[in-house]
């Protein structure tokens, strides 16, 4: 049997669709855990970039981040958050542990491209605003905000679907999501379920990135979509 | 499953260390190897790709398009698609990480031969640079820098994904997390994941040098 | 003058910048009255940015005095000043992301204006600005950069505040576009009223717009303040001579309007006059050519040559270059009297009646003058 036979067979399968394991069991889990930590993780960060990025003391902590963020590998924050949850008794068979984990990689983006976006204002804009007797608040909220949108949006994108990507590996963990149908798979050898599970996450994470661009695309306000 | 405290008053138990030297070695040797070869082939990959996008500017979005959509397949599900066909092996391994270093390397040799200014490309035909010789002595050289800094950010990237080929029986310091995870041993855990950060700051740092090294003009701009 | 004319007061003005020795302006004090149009100009490094961003306190000074129509600008907060306070810096700084008419309803939505009231407002000025009300649903970056500065203007005169501070505001278009711009903005303030300061590094372009200069020396020294005139003549010191540069007797002339010299008669005759006639015109002005005249029309001039056995009448006079009127100024008739033929500028009033002419010898003694 081939492995495509062996993926229609997967398919084919009722109980892949149906009861408490069904695909749109680990879809919803794979998801709500995605976007409540890509929240939780703007919200953590989003006010402390504002406020970095209008004071222009945001640079070397943004370097910083990348730098970091990129060193340190993904699956090893899930398995630190893993441990530290078990030892608090709560990891598992619970979210927690992945939901930790992914927010702690969602807010590198978000936290980097929020202060990159306000800084990238060309400083006469925010002088001229100043020079009209903008207050400060008023040059973040009517000024900075509004231009720094399309590379916040970047960043919340970047951040998504990494998530997404990640969240994949929360089977490792002991969590559902789409990443269950691989690791099962290759736990059994069914070569059926491992496709059918890279397949839904891989069309998963496309859906995001393209789903997200075109949101990103009508947020963009328009006068900035003519000059870029 | 049930829950094994191993080690919860001991985070790093040294003689878990001592013990395992020679494993470490190993697998720092597998994590380098992964690393090294996947850049190595992505580099080369993409070279004669960005060839092709200068030569016809068409091909641009085609290509980085289908290398950004490579780039976005989660890590896990590019191994296990990979698996039915190539097994759990290292060849599984080298095309899915290979594969995620197209992207950043494309995009940044292409941006960095574009980042030549005009002006200097035109004062190079001026004093008589032929398009072949303009091209290796005048945009190759401006451009090392954006082509090194492409190569930094695969290389470190890479090393953090190496630790996943763990689940195909790979994983360099991976081996060590996973084994971790699976064992509830914090030292395992511990190690593998602070060794993986290690090396990738220590290739990071060393691709800075190299930038550097690589563009002594721009170290005495004005700040 | 009397007191109450003082727009804007500086009071031993001075900016110290943390780890530097020399303060960037130091103890400037300077008035400035209601309507005036003060330029502020000097080397790099005289602080005049620095100056002018001192009055809305865009950039904050360490110690002294700033008066605005008497109050204390330091007493209120920074943002309800500016508000008041007029501001055009040379990258314009519209705001890409609004449109030409949000942008120049800034400040009055600020201020809480309503709606219909701003709407007004912003096409109104749009036109005093010299552009095309279609242009308020646009974006900055639909707009040349002549027009981006034009809308600048607008915005900082958007709720008409007294006073209107400008950076080099025309420092980054072309010289064409900058020409008119000057002058549009020269009427325009003429028109309103308003009171100006303007930094700029051009000489020229301080003494062509300023009604006062500010010459300021490195630290903010005010090596001396007058009318552009007054300077051109007497310039305080060595600096502010250098500073002048050369041509500092044809920039006085720039300043000058014809009016201000001797308009002479000159070698003129009527057309119906004989050989005979014009030949003794001629000679009381030791010249070899004659201006013709067709009643109060100047038709032209004749060569002394032509004239050997024909009457003015029988000789078609060839026609002057250029005639001026009274209100250009004296550079350009100086250029007229060393480009034309006949050595003299011809000047005529509005209608083309001629009024008279100058030679070199005039315009020379409003120089040395």
């Amino acid at each position: 049997m081939n492995v495509l036979e062996q993926l229609i067979d997967f398919i084919m399968d009722p109980s892949t669709w149906t009861g408490p394991a069904s695909f749109w069991t680990r879809l919803f889990e794979h998801l709500w855990v995605s976007v409540a930590a890509t929240l939780i993780g703007i919200v953590l960060v989003f006010p402390l970039a504002l406020y970095l990025g209008h004071t222009k003391r945001g640079s070397q902590a943004a370097t910083a981040v990348v730098n970091v963020g990129r060193a340190v590998p993904s699956f090893g924050i899930l398995a630190v958050a893993f441990l530290i949850l078990v030892e608090f008794g709560a990891g598992v068979g619970t979210p927690w542990a992945v939901l930790v984990a992914l927010i702690a990689l969602a807010a590198p983006p978000v936290f980097t491209n929020t202060i990159a976006g306000i800084q990238s204002v060309d400083p006469a804009t925010v002088e001229a605003a100043r020079g009209m007797g903008l207050t400060g608040s008023q040059v973040l909220a009517r000024i900075e905000l509004p231009m720094a949108m399309p590379l916040v949006m970047e960043g919340i994108r970047i951040a998504f679907v990494q998530v997404i990507a990640t969240a994949t590996l929360g089977a490792l963990v002991a969590w559902g999501g789409l990443g269950r149908y691989i690791i099962d798979g290759f736990a059994v050898r069914d070569n059926g379920q491992i496709l059918f599970g890279a397949l839904a996450v891989g069309l998963l994470a496309i859906a995001a990135e393209v789903g997200f661009s075109l949101i990103q695309r009508a947020v963009t306000p328009r006068g900035l979509r003519v000059a870029r | 499953m049930s829950v094994v405290f191993g080690q919860a008053d001991q985070l790093l138990d040294w003689s878990w260390v001592e013990r395992n030297i020679g494993q470490i070695v190993d697998r720092t040797w597998e994590h380098l190897t992964l690393t090294g070869i996947s850049v190595a082939l992505g580099l080369v990959i993409s070279v004669l790709l960005a060839i092709v996008v200068l030569r016809w500017r068409w091909s641009y979005p085609p290509i980085t398009g289908a290398a950004g959509l490579l780039y976005t397949i989660p890590s896990l599900a590019l191994f296990a698609l990979l698996v039915p066909f190539t097994g759990l092996s290292q060849t599984t391994a080298v095309i899915a990480l290979t594969s995620y270093t197209l992207f950043i390397l494309i995009r940044n040799i292409v941006a960095g031969i574009d980042g030549v200014p005009a002006y200097v490309k035109e004062a190079a035909d001026g004093m008589g640079y032929t398009p072949r010789s303009r091209f290796w002595r005048i945009e190759v050289p401006l451009a090392l820098p954006a082509i090194v800094a492409g190569v930094r950010i695969a290389t470190v990237t890479t090393v953090g994904l190496v630790t996943v080929t763990a689940v195909i029986g790979l994983g360099g310091y991976g081996f060590f997390i996973l084994r971790g995870l699976n064992t509830f041993f914090w030292t395992q855990l511990i190690v593998g994941v602070l060794l993986s950060v290690v090396l990738a700051t220590i290739l990071d740092l060393a691709f800075v040098a190299l930038q550097a090294w690589l563009s002594p003009w721009s170290k005495r701009r004005a700040a | 003058m009397a007191e109450t004319d003082v727009m804007i007061r500086l009071q031993s003005v001075t900016k110290q910048y943390a780890g530097t020795e020399l303060p960037a302006v130091g103890d400037l004090s300077l008035d400035i009255e209601r309507g005036e149009f003060v330029t502020l100009v000097g080397p790099s490094g005289c602080g005049k940015t620095t100056t002018l961003k001192m009055i809305n306190r865009i950039i904050e000074p360490t110690s002294g005095k700033i008066l605005i129509d008497g109050v204390d600008a330091l007493s209120m907060p920074a943002h309800e000043l500016r508000r008041s306070i007029g501001y055009v810096i040379q990258q314009i700084g519209l705001f890409p992301h609004r449109t030409i008419a949000q942008n120049v309803g800034t400040v009055p939505s600020l201020l809480g204006w309503e709606d219909s009231r701003i709407a007004e407002r912003t096409d109104e000025l749009i036109e005093v600005v010299g552009l095309e009300r279609e242009m308020l649903d646009r974006y900055p970056s639909e707009l040349s950069g002549g027009q981006q500065q034009r809308v600048g203007v607008a915005r900082a005169l958007a709720a008409d505040p007294p006073v209107l501070l400008m950076d080099e505001p025309f420092g980054a278009v072309d010289p064409i576009v900058r020409g008119h711009l000057q002058q549009e903005f020269l009427e325009l303030q003429r028109k309103l009223g308003k009171t100006v300061v303007f930094v700029t590094h051009d000489i020229d372009e301080a003494i062509r717009l300023g009604t006062r200069i500010a010459i300021l020396n490195i630290g903010g020294v005010l090596e001396q303040y007058d009318t552009p005139t007054e300077i051109l003549s007497n310039p305080a010191n060595q600096f502010v001579e250098d500073f002048l540069g050369g041509e500092r007797g044809l920039k006085r002339l720039g300043l000058l309007p014809i009016s201000s010299a001797d308009i002479v008669r000159g070698p003129v005759a009527d057309r119906t006059s004989t050989a005979e006639d014009a030949r003794a015109v001629m000679a009381e002005h030791e010249v070899d050519w004659i201006g013709v005249l067709d009643g109060d029309r100047l038709l032209g001039w004749v060569e002394a040559s032509a004239l050997d056995g024909a009457d003015l009448s029988e000789v078609e006079p060839r026609p002057f270059a250029v005639s001026l009127t009274a209100d250009a100024s004296l550079r350009e008739a100086l250029d007229s009297v060393v480009t034309g033929h006949a050595r003299t500028a011809v000047v005529v009033d509005r209608e083309g009646k001629y009024r008279g002419m100058l030679d070199l010898e005039a315009i020379s003694e409003e120089i040395t003058e």
